[in-house]
């Protein structure tokens, strides 16, 4: 599904990514953990296409197509979906609005007529079921005035209504109480496929007694230095990163 | 980064900037006392119609432009001008004798004339350049004893409201503008709405300039008595020309007791093209006085056209418990400048306004909002909240705020809220993630900011307006 080969990639002159690789294939859950500065929320930004971020060297295909040369909303329309770390406010724009908006833009990419209100309405119930939505939040402009918690479950429920790919996860668990954490995993979990995949970004081995991963990869320095099972996350939780940090020193 | 995307956003075309061709009766450039009387005698006036435009032509010769307003303004040579243009056709008309030519210009327009295909629920006055070539569902309306005609049909039939009413919200020294529009308004709409009637439908007036080298000066005159209601709409396009062309416009009201007006405008004259060159300058003077106890009006604009805008939409709070809303979005993007805003003036007691002004700038324009509430000596309990809203598409345009507040009664509360904002390069990405590109992005937030004015506007002219502002924003995030 997604295929990254020696991506490296600056924000400001300064590299980030130094030489990164990784496979993600349907049905998988990998979860990246790191120190911070190590370049996990920067991989985000790099597969999502933000605008601040250039890629200067190494491949990324998703679906066989060259992810580095579609615009963002392109990527996103193609089924790669992020969870933002920091859910961005836009005053006056209802939910109801813009996930109707973002909706038929993915439609229209892939050539399906707009979605008729019914179904809208419909499939926007449903989803808020999914992720406990209080109706109040989907009357409101988008993210304005939700609280942290309500932002990341505000952003798994949009996760939900467009039905990605592969999901990019940013520190979703952060600022999250024990009860939105379950909540937010809930959401995750039950839209989990045989056809989708999701990459989870956590500092904390936390989330991932919740959402369970196939795999757990150490990105420290721009690389990937060490991937290994769920028991990595364990390890990490128990011993901190300043051992891989040595190991990666002595290589 | 956000500047690079911002900048791609507005790139579009003006659409409504063809020219008809049509045979044009236009009267030779300048301006004088043979002119003024030439204008009077080709539309056949009255003498006292002609004696008031004399007077104020001559007021107009004494007086100056004003200059206090945040705006470049170049010379106008206001000889170069032709005052009286109109389109070829007989008096007034039934639909059949209307030239194909004026109804397909109309029709282009989205105003279709034919009253089956008008669109449902609104009687139009459709004005080119001088004159008014269609007025629909006259008869409709005169059955609840509605007057809805042009200006000039009201000069001949009804008289006695043309000289009791005209110039009494808007005196013709009030301006230098409102002065040069006295003496040369050549057509616009009447309206009189009898005591007690609730106007069945929108009425609106569509305006456009086509021919070349020509002003337009129309004014409008709005008459509720106790107890009636009307909306009625304005709308504004004219041709791409290179050259400037002139618009100073009056607009009066008088409200009587118990009477509400909703007035709303979405004015959309050619602004001109990305390097500033051409554009109208819309210079209009527009007024009500809620005269009447509890009478209540309401402006709404949408103005996204024009190369230069100064426009001042007031009220004259006279009678107690009266009311007076102002609702506005100006957007100004390239070379475009606008100076609106509106001056609310209490006098009766009780009375009540609210200022809502949302500025949007993009490109290198500049777009400042001027207000003034005053409030008299004898405005007991007078209340006014203002908010004013700035939007900055770009790090080269402008917006300012220049409230102004007299308050002569201390019982009196007034209150004054403004905030700057940003697109910011954040949430242009969230909307990219979510599928949405940069340019619906924009339109996206900028109709959302828009929201609270643009809900106020009466259903089929919000949707126009949402198009409008996207379209008008093309290219323009930067």
């Amino acid at each position: 599904m997604l295929e990254i080969k020696n991506l490296h990639a600056n924000i400001d002159g300064k590299e980030i990514l130094k030489g990164l690789s990784l496979e993600v294939r349907p049905g998988e859950i990998h979860a990246i953990m790191g120190p911070n500065g190590a370049g996990k929320s920067t991989l985000a930004s790099v597969l999502t296409g933000h605008p601040s971020f250039e890629v200067t060297h190494g491949e990324v295909s998703f679906h066989g197509k060259d992810l580095l040369e579609l615009a963002p909303e392109e990527r996103a329309n193609e089924g790669i979906f992020l969870s933002f770390q920091y859910p961005v406010e836009i005053p006056g724009v209802s939910m109801v609005n813009f996930m109707r908006t973002a909706i038929n833009e993915q439609r229209k990419y892939r050539g399906q007529d707009p979605i008729s209100a019914t179904d809208f309405l419909r499939l926007m119930r449903e989803k808020k079921e999914l992720v406990e939505m209080d109706n109040k939040l989907t009357n409101r402009s988008v993210n304005e005035g939700f609280s942290g918690g309500e932002k990341k479950r505000n952003e798994i429920f949009q996760m939900a209504m467009l039905d990605p790919k592969l999901s990019i996860l940013d520190e979703t668990d952060s600022g999250l109480d024990i009860d939105a954490l379950r909540i937010v995993a809930n959401g995750v979990n039950k839209l989990k496929r045989p056809d989708n995949a999701t990459i989870v970004i956590t500092h904390y081995q936390r989330l991932l007694d919740y959402i369970v991963p196939d795999f757990v990869h150490v990105l420290y320095d721009g690389r990937i230095v060490k991937t290994g099972d769920k028991n990595l996350a364990l390890e990490l939780e128990e011993k901190g990163y300043d051992w891989i940090k040595q190991e990666v020193g002595s290589i | 980064m956000a500047e690079d995307i911002l900048h791609e956003v507005t790139q579009s075309e003006y659409k409504y900037g063809f020219t008809t061709e049509i045979e044009t009766d236009i009267i030779p450039i300048g301006l004088d006392e043979n002119v003024v009387r030439l204008i009077s005698a080709k539309k056949n006036e009255p003498e006292w119609m002609l004696d008031y435009r004399l007077n104020a032509f001559r007021k107009w010769k004494e007086m100056k432009m004003p200059e206090w307003a945040h705006l470049k303004i170049p010379e106008i040579d206001y000889q170069s001008i032709s005052y009286y243009a109109a389109p070829r056709t007989n008096g007034p008309k039934s639909l059949d004798e209307v030239d194909p030519e004026l109804l397909n210009t109309f029709n282009k327009l989205g105003i279709p004339l034919e009253e089956q295909m008008a669109l449902s629920g609104i009687a139009v006055d459709a004005v080119m350049d001088s004159v008014s070539v269609k007025t629909t569902f006259k008869e409709t309306l005169a059955e609840k004893g509605i007057i809805f005609c042009s200006f000039s049909d009201a000069v001949e039939h009804h008289p006695d409201l043309i000289q009791k009413y005209m110039s009494s919200v808007v005196p013709v020294t009030d301006n230098f503008f409102a002065a040069l529009n006295s003496a040369v308004f050549s057509d616009g709409s009447f309206v009189y709405i009898p005591k007690g009637v609730r106007c069945p439908m929108e009425l609106s007036t569509y305006f456009r300039i086509n021919a070349v080298n020509t002003g337009q000066f129309e004014r409008t005159l709005i008459v509720a008595d106790e107890d009636s209601y009307v909306s009625y709409l304005e709308g504004c396009t004219a041709p791409s020309r290179d050259e400037n062309q002139l618009h100073a416009a009056i607009v009066e009201i008088v409200l009587m007791k118990n009477a509400e007006v909703k007035y709303s405008t979405v004015q959309n004259w050619y602004p001109g093209d990305k390097n500033g060159s051409g554009g109208v300058y819309n210079f209009v003077t527009k007024r009500a006085i809620c005269k009447g106890e509890n009478s209540k009006v309401s402006w709404t604009q949408v103005e996204t056209g024009s190369a230069i805008t100064w426009k001042y939409p007031s009220c004259i709070l006279q009678g107690d418990n009266s009311s007076a809303e102002f609702y506005s979005v100006a957007v100004t993007n390239h070379h475009q400048q606008a100076d609106t805003g509106t001056k609310m003036i209490h006098l009766g007691r009780n009375t009540r306004s609210h200022i809502l002004s949302k500025g949007i700038s993009a490109g290198v324009s500049n777009n400042s909002y001027r207000g003034l509430v005053r409030v008299g000596a004898k405005a007991e309990n007078a209340r006014n909240f203002s908010q004013c809203d700035s939007l900055l598409l770009s790090d080269k345009c402008g917006a300012h705020t220049f409230p102004y507040m007299e308050v002569n009664n201390e019982t009196a509360i007034v209150e004054h809220e403004a905030t700057t904002s940003k697109i910011s390069e954040d949430q242009i990405f969230y909307c990219n993630q979510r599928g949405i590109s940069t340019e619906d992005a924009v339109g996206l937030i900028v109709n959302g900011y828009a929201k609270e004015v643009l809900n106020k506007l009466p259903m089929e002219f919000a949707v126009e307006a949402q198009k409008l502002l996207q379209i008008t924003l093309e290219g323009s995030v930067g």
